[in-house]
């Protein structure tokens, strides 16, 4: 499996990352070398091995439905690099 | 009933598929302290994991694990004791997380069945394909402002139910049939609203086309419809379009498709289709969601009498017709009032005040059962009045009117009206001889019961002397009696 | 004041308690030493003020008997831990002027017991390294130097924890572990470092990296001084689903320096081709000292351990990757602008995030994407079950294991910034714990050819913490690690 240029940039896209053109190559050649070394997982014999869920032996731990949050608008804003009139303001979405 | 559609080349059959959207009812988010409640202040009901904050992490809700398991149950659905949620990764201004947690591959509930009610009595199976809990996103808005979108985080991480069937719709009324009979279900257990108006319920449509008998046609996918009718409109737009299409040689594009309301017509999202891969993972923030078959069994005790079973009841033990039956489990509410006013009375009566002037009335002013100003006990009371003889059936609808507009007790009316049904031998023959003496040409009519079609003309003239309070049946046999 | 800031936490405990000084002297001598060790760089904020107003509450509480199990100490806190009301920043450009309007669940722990911040401390960009070269703010420095005066780096990611408690500007620092991050500069600076079983700290409020992996512990200056801001640290938090509400013990009491009986394993794939003779020497003297002390060796084998760092940076970019998409520029930190949404995606997430994260990013989403999924990341999950099953049937023949914690001492900066892949390789021997989620410390043991510290890697069962602090404090007694890095950094001032 070998990652191009065009991948990187698709891979970058999906993760909204802007990549500028002349790094593309080079990530290539970053990934490739990455990918090739972690093939050695190939080597394991996984047959009927479930991969891990989670390294905690618990049962989920549940809420009751009771509010018990919220009404805090000022909190939710006050880091905002935009806020208006109580929303989160972004560069419009055409749809 | 044909369900084909006719094209240049042929019939031609549709394939419905429907994955709805159901807001689960319950008072906080599926993973946060904040409020569901609908219509408060932009970004007021919003916690610090709703928003994503760094560091912030989800905790379930326990109700909405059991509404999920509820409504699996309520379809028949094969409960899922072990259960993942996982993260599906897309980017949007309205998604804080950058992900949704869902549930991809091991759904809490698993493979169902819904009965549709269709036409004539007729009924349907539908498969469910599986049901799982998922985040909704927040609300993007985009005419506040006229270079900037708003965003409101409010409905951000509200508990939703994916409800998805089986492709074995094969109508746009199979479909609409689907989604009333699944609302219906979801209002009787309490675990969704239904309210399409406020997004508590959205549907994505599924439709393909084929020729009968073929191999599956390439399907669209319509999303994020808000009403039964739209999607009735979408999915006969649609299976048009297609059969259009593949007619005049052209293939269809597996995508996503909006339907455009005012238009009626259903249009390509492919800006919103670029490059969708979601990279669902199973959330590392959460264990696997593991059930105790003894609390499920619990669940499944308490499960209330759900529509279908309420409809054969309905049938069995008052003799109502498929129809009236349907009509009756429609709505939780209309069941519950139909019983009361049923209850040891007659239940055709009681089904023909509900579904007629009941209804009738209802519809003139534009109010739910639940507000209905004539309770189900004063309608029962009306219904006693016509059965002990103190009322007619006619004087009934004068009464029941009375009852609409003032909300009143019908015994009180009758009373203060004066429009008790008169049984006075004495005073009925009063009025029936007085009439048969004035009208000695009807009577000649008449001719001593040759002409039996005349003495509705006397019943009427008597009615109307009396105002309309005699007991008809005593007139009718005191005027046979005296015109021989 | 020097020295108050030569004292332990315990010394420091005793001295307030005796009343011979008071938290604000205490306090007011780190903020000097602060100041004077800024050539380190090891501060991204320093909060000299907040900390002179804890340091008062403290005293106040001692003089009314109030005083909690931390109190008065000053503490440095990774830049990770959100701290409410002062600035946030991972070390990274992306949470630019950040201030959390809330506190990590571990942070508040560590107040509720009178502990004080001097501030928060530097890390490789969201934890993403193992040498501190990744922050937005510049690289640290390790006190440490070689003989010869070469720098070196302290180790990451909690390189600026490390680096603070060494130079003896704060008394502990809290870090965070994923594959390492706490055990690996604890060895490159000569600390006592803890990473506790998974579940043990909440990681509420503590910026994710790798959800699965990311645990919180403390880094300082000895065993007893871990094991008493590790029982401050630890406890079950509701907010967390992953954390585990078991009681937290007085892990003080375990250092009694008697293991006598215990079985120690040393597993033979830790051998491994290349090791440095200094780090395969330091084992072997540990080994002796567990001999020593009366405990008995036993040759494990945990067969996947050469597979285990492949595994970890297959899991760690995909759990990351996802984990930081939510710095998107609309909710806080940086935004670029952008002509439509997504540009501004692009371009504040492109200019915000530094190279190694960006790397991490894009691994990660590709090893999650579509046709992929199955190759590497649940490939990567199987044989994660491989080595947690290792070590569950290892410790069903021994109590702890015993391995170097990193393959060498403290390298140069800008040695492996070019090649990843050696840089990841420093993880070799911390990332299996990390995997598995069970507790390993790292303990100085020794000093190498070069004059730089070496540490040894203790791990144990699931919250098994005490037998760890235990065995760690017999080879700490045992080794009796008294250097001290030469004061090179005030000059510099």
């Amino acid at each position: 499996m070998s990652v191009d240029t065009k991948t990187v940039a698709r891979i970058a896209h999906l993760a909204r990352l802007k990549v500028p053109e002349d790094r593309l190559d080079p990530l290539a050649g970053e990934l490739n070398q990455l990918l090739a070394w972690v093939e050695q997982l190939g080597e394991v014999n996984t047959d009927n091995v479930p991969p891990l869920t989670s390294v905690v032996h618990a049962r989920l731990p549940r809420r009751d439905d009771v509010v018990t949050d919220g009404d805090r608008q000022a909190d939710v804003l006050a880091n905002a690099p935009d806020a208006q009139n109580g929303f989160f303001a972004v560069p419009k979405v055409i749809e | 009933m044909s369900k084909l559609i006719s094209g240049a080349t042929g019939e031609w059959e549709v394939v419905i598929g429907l994955e709805v959207h159901a807001q689960v009812t319950s008072n906080s988010k599926l993973f946060s302290g904040a409020a569901t409640e609908f219509g408060a202040e932009p970004n007021t009901q919003v916690s610090l994991v709703d928003a994503a904050m760094p560091g912030m992490l989800p905790v379930i809700n326990a109700y909405c694990v059991e509404q999920a398991v509820r409504t699996g149950l309520a379809l028949d659905a094969q409960i899922n004791l072990y259960s993942i949620f996982d993260r599906k990764n897309y980017f949007y201004a309205d998604l804080p997380q950058g992900y949704q947690i869902s549930q991809y591959k091991q759904p809490v509930v698993g493979e169902g069945i819904i009965t549709l009610d269709l036409k004539d009595g007729e009924t349907k199976e539908v498969g469910i394909e599986r049901l799982h809990l998922e985040q909704d996103a927040g609300k993007s808005m985009h005419d506040q402002h006229p270079t900037m979108t708003y965003v409101d985080l409010n409905r951000s991480g509200v508990a939703l139910m994916e409800i998805v069937s089986k492709p074995d719709m094969r109508s746009s009324e199979e479909a609409g049939a689907y989604l009333k009979k699944l609302r219906t279900i979801l209002r009787y257990i309490g675990t969704c609203d239904g309210n399409m108006e406020q997004g508590s319920m959205r549907a994505d449509v599924n439709v393909s086309v084929r020729k009968p008998g073929g191999p599956l046609g390439t399907r669209c996918e319509i999303k994020n419809v808000n009403s039964v009718r739209f999607v009735q409109q979408a999915i006969e737009y649609e299976a048009r379009r297609q059969i259009d299409v593949i007619e005049d040689g052209g293939k269809i594009v597996q995508e996503t498709r909006l339907y455009d309301v005012a238009q009626g017509v259903t249009r390509s999202m492919r800006s919103k289709e670029e490059a969708h891969d979601y990279r669902y993972f199973p959330d590392p923030d959460l264990l696997p969601l593991e059930l105790d078959p003894a609390w499920v069994d619990e669940i499944k005790a308490g499960l209330p009498e759900l529509p279908d079973e309420k409809k054969n009841r309905l049938m069995r033990d008052f003799g109502l017709s498929v129809y009236d039956a349907g009509v009756m489990v429609s709505e939780p509410e209309i069941g519950v009032y139909f019983e009361e006013v049923a209850k040891g009375r007659d239940p055709k009566q009681a089904s023909n005040w509900v579904t007629g002037s009941l209804f009738a009335a209802l519809n003139a002013k534009g109010v739910s059962i639940t507000e209905s100003p004539v309770t189900a006990a004063n309608l029962g009371k009306l219904i006693d009045l016509i059965a002990d003889n103190t009322i007619s059936g006619r004087i009934a609808k004068d009464v029941f009117e009375i009852m609409v507009e003032t909300g009143g007790d019908p015994a009180a009316i009758v009373e203060e009206k004066g429009l008790k049904q008169i049984t006075d031998t004495g005073f009925i023959e009063g009025i029936v001889d007085r009439i048969i003496a004035e009208n000695p040409g009807q009577v000649a009519q008449y001719d001593g019961g040759a002409n039996p079609k005349v003495i509705g003309w006397f019943v009427g003239q008597v009615m109307k002397q009396s105002q309309g309070k005699a007991n008809p049946a005593q007139v009718n046999e005191l005027l046979k009696k005296k015109l021989g | 004041m020097s020295e108050l800031t030569d004292l332990t936490i315990a010394g420091a405990l005793s001295g307030l308690d005796k009343g011979e000084f008071t938290s604000r002297e205490l306090t007011q001598a780190y903020i000097a030493e602060v100041e004077n060790g800024r050539a380190l760089n090891a501060f991204t904020t320093e909060t000299p003020d907040k900390a002179l107003e804890m340091a008062d509450a403290a005293d106040a509480a001692r003089r009314s008997g109030d005083a909690g199990p931390l109190n008065g100490i000053p503490l440095a806190i990774k830049d990770l831990f959100c701290t409410k009301g002062v600035l946030t920043t991972a070390s990274s450009h992306i949470l630019d002027g950040f201030k959390p309007p809330y506190e990590s669940s571990v942070t508040a722990n560590l107040w509720r017991d009178g502990a004080v911040m001097l501030g928060k401390v530097s890390l490789d960009e969201f934890a993403m390294g193992s040498s501190n070269e990744t922050s937005f703010y510049g690289p640290v420095q390790n006190p440490w130097r070689t003989t010869d005066g070469k720098a070196r780096v302290p180790g990451g990611s909690s390189g600026g924890s490390a680096a603070a408690v060494a130079a003896r500007l704060a008394m502990g620092a809290t870090g965070t572990d994923t594959g390492g991050s706490i055990r690996q500069p604890a060895s490159f600076c000569g600390l006592a470092g803890i990473k506790p079983t998974y579940g043990r700290c909440s990681r509420w409020g503590i910026i994710a990296f790798a959800s699965s992996l990311d645990q919180a512990g403390p880094i300082t200056r000895n065993v007893e001084d871990a094991a008493i801001m590790l029982r401050s640290m630890a406890g079950y938090d509701p907010k967390d689903s992953t954390s585990i509400n078991t009681p937290v013990p007085d892990y003080r009491k375990a250092l009694t320096g008697d293991i006598r009986g215990l079985k120690i394993g040393i597993p033979q794939e830790y051998r491994m081709d290349g090791t440095p003779p200094d780090v395969l020497a330091l084992w072997d003297r540990g080994i002796q000292w567990m001999k020593d002390a009366g405990a008995q060796i036993v040759d494990i084998s945990l067969p996947h351990t050469k597979y285990a760092l492949a595994t970890y940076y297959i899991v760690a970019p995909a759990e990351a990757s996802s984990n930081l998409a939510r710095y998107d520029g609309v909710r806080y930190g940086l935004r670029e602008q952008g002509g439509n949404l997504i540009e501004m995606y692009e371009n504040t997430r492109g200019a915000g995030f530094g190279e190694e994260v960006q790397r991490r990013i894009l691994i990660g989403t590709y090893v999650l994407s579509a046709g992929y999924y199955d190759a590497y990341y649940l490939k990567a999950q199987k044989v994660r079950t491989l080595i947690a099953q290792d070590f569950e049937q290892a410790f069903g023949r021994v109590d702890a294991i015993l391995t170097p914690t990193a393959p060498c001492s403290a390298f140069s900066p800008g040695e492996k910034s070019d090649d990843p892949i050696s840089m990841y390789l420093n993880d070799v021997f911390t990332v299996p714990a990390s995997l598995a989620g069970i507790p390993g410390m790292s303990v100085p043991a020794g000093i190498c050819g070069a004059g730089l510290p070496l540490g040894l890697q203790i791990l144990g069962r699931p919250f098994e913490e005490e037998t760890v602090l235990k065995v760690g404090h017999v080879i700490e007694q045992a080794a009796a690690f008294g250097a001290r890095p030469r004061i090179w950094w005030k000059e510099a001032a």
